[in-house]
């Protein structure tokens, strides 16, 4: 059985498919202890996975160093869009190259909304902004797909041409994640997406992202103290401490049967109901 | 008795500031700067600016710019908002009239070196002058971004969607792009320009101008600059083309059609006409007129 427990999904086994991003011995450490130690992952293409663990175990620190905007001290990143694209090692190519796979196959989900919208530029022109970026000029095209997302994502049509810094904060997290899928990125990276905000609307923004996720075929990182989101979103699971990855697996696997003592703590520490 | 300094201010004509103000090494430094400029057309290059005899917003970059490209024989106008005659552009042309005892002019024909606020002459220039712009803002970006460090990445990797928001919003809110001066432009497609506040009705005559086009950003010490026939490409959508202001009636004292018309008030009642923004070229209008009147006549 522990076998079995251990091994991927079969959809994502399947020999003919790379991995989209691989870490290989990726390591930052700001101090011992603070980061994060070598991390090995695979992350195949429409896989979510969590990262958990309390607060200063390097969680976001790994998340940022995964999406290419913290360089690390060891290790690489490799992404490979598809198939016929070559591999990219992100801290590697240039900048520009990055800075240019990053805007047209990544999306970035910030833990304050604020912190990945622009607060004087309507909802339309924030989402707007990512197709202007990577090439559009036409603007009844660009309205017409702001107004498409924004519907996919629960806001009001009548809602377009509002500042972002009048909308509540579930709704700028949902602008957030509209903005960020608009591109249609293969990879997005989440940080705590849920935190925050209260337990009903947590409840729509999970379900919300759970479907955007299928239907799109997203690849996820996500990040979150929450066990409740890992168990409901992530194929996978990532427990840390202390900058080190202390259990890895199926979600259903390590929450059901936590081999870890720190994983067990955690796990029992959830309210049961 | 006479003090050695009376004897020699009686025998040497008087002369008391270095010729253009600047001193020779200051003017070096911002020629090389220039240079730069002419070579990275649209790029802004960071220049240690002078403190000068006048507040920061009164044309200090211009004005350090004007001092140290003009020579002896060079003939100098100043324009501020297309005028000759208003107190700004009186001052900064007696300033170099004082400072380097050069020929000063109100026409654009004659001037060698024009300096200027708000306007480009709506007489086509020639490849033997040059037009120096007062810049208070050189960042086009800083609408969208206020980290000066940001900004300079996006010059370096040149990611220039984002200014494109800036047009989305107008559109939004007014239906159309009503940014109407200091309107982004693409410099021989690589750099995107402020072109200072001059009107976007200017923008078309910076494309492939005879004239060398030089900006000076006192406060923020940034020279960019436009060699002669560059490309230079106004910022839009395509369905939304770029288009410059238009005017019901002409000029209500020339005639002109083809000119930038000023709105002014004349009476309490809100009564207004429409005149020549650029002074020298409605009194040119005005003369041709005349002259044409008096062979028919």
């Amino acid at each position: 059985m522990d076998n079995l427990a251990q091994a991927l999904p079969a959809q994502f086994n399947d020999p003919a498919e790379a991995p989209l991003l691989r870490a290989e011995g990726l390591s930052k450490l700001y101090a011992p202890g603070k980061g994060f130690e070598p991390v090995n992952l695979n992350l195949f293409p429409g896989e979510v996975l969590a990262i958990v663990g309390e607060s200063g175990s390097g969680k976001t620190t790994l998340l940022k160093t995964l999406s290419g905007r913290l360089e690390p001290q060891q290790g690489e990143v490799i992404y490979q869009g598809n198939s016929q694209m070559p591999a990219a090692s992100l801290y590697q190519i240039s900048e520009a190259a990055r800075r240019q796979l990053m805007r047209a196959d990544f999306g970035i989900v910030h833990q304050h909304p604020m912190d990945g919208l622009r607060p004087r530029i309507s909802a339309g022109g924030n989402i707007g902004e990512r197709l202007m970026e990577v090439g559009a000029r036409n603007y009844a095209d660009i309205r017409r797909q702001a107004l498409n997302w924004l519907t996919a994502v629960e806001i009001g049509a009548d809602r377009i041409d509002d500042l972002p810094i009048t909308f509540s904060g579930g709704m700028q997290q949902r602008l957030q994640i509209a903005r960020n899928l608009v591109t249609h990125p293969k990879l997005v990276f989440m940080d705590e997406p849920t935190g925050g905000l209260d337990v009903s609307v947590q409840a729509r923004l999970l379900d919300l992202i759970r479907n955007l996720v299928t239907e799109l075929n997203l690849a996820v990182v996500i990040v979150t103290h929450d066990l409740a989101v890992a168990r409901l979103l992530a194929h996978r699971i990532m427990v840390m401490k202390q900058g080190q990855v202390v259990e890895t697996g199926l979600t259903d696997r390590v929450l059901d049967d936590p081999q870890h003592a720190y994983t067990q703590l955690l796990v029992s520490s959830v309210l049961q109901q | 008795m006479q003090s050695f300094n009376q004897i020699v201010s009686a025998t040497e004509p008087e002369q008391d500031y270095n010729f253009g103000y600047l001193d020779e090494q200051t003017k070096r430094m911002i020629r090389r700067a220039i240079l730069k400029g002419v070579a990275l057309p649209g790029y802004q290059v960071a220049f240690g600016g002078r403190e000068m005899p006048m507040p920061y917003g009164w044309g200090t970059g211009g004005i350090m710019l004007s001092a140290s490209i003009l020579g002896q024989d060079d003939v100098f106008k100043v324009i501020d908002q297309g005028a000759d005659d208003t107190t700004n552009a009186v001052s900064i042309r007696q300033f170099f009239a004082k400072v380097c005892h050069l020929e000063t002019t109100t026409e654009t024909a004659k001037a060698s070196v024009i300096q200027t606020r708000h306007r480009i002459p709506e007489q086509p220039l020639r490849n033997d002058q040059i037009l120096v712009f007062q810049v208070p803002i050189p960042e086009p970006l800083r609408f969208i971004e206020p980290r000066e460090t940001e900004t300079k990445k996006m010059h370096s990797l040149g990611e220039y969607g984002s200014m494109q928001v800036k047009l989305y919003e107008d559109i939004v809110k007014y239906g159309y792009i009503a940014t109407s001066y200091a309107y982004p432009v693409m410099v021989h497609g690589r750099y995107l320009m402020d072109p200072s506040p001059i009107p976007k009705f200017d923008n078309p005559k910076m494309h492939q101008s005879n004239a060398l086009m030089l900006f000076g950003a006192g406060r923020e010490k940034r020279i960019y600059c436009i060699p002669p026939y560059t490309d230079v490409a106004s910022l839009d959508f395509e369905d939304h083309p770029f288009s410059i202001q238009q005017w019901q009636a002409p000029c209500s004292l020339c005639g002109s059609e083809t000119s930038f018309l000023d709105e002014v008030l004349i009476d309490d009642q809100g009564q207004r006409m429409f005149v020549c923004s650029d002074t020298d070229y409605c009194q040119g209008q005005l003369a041709k007129n005349a002259a044409e009147e008096a062979l028919h006549g």
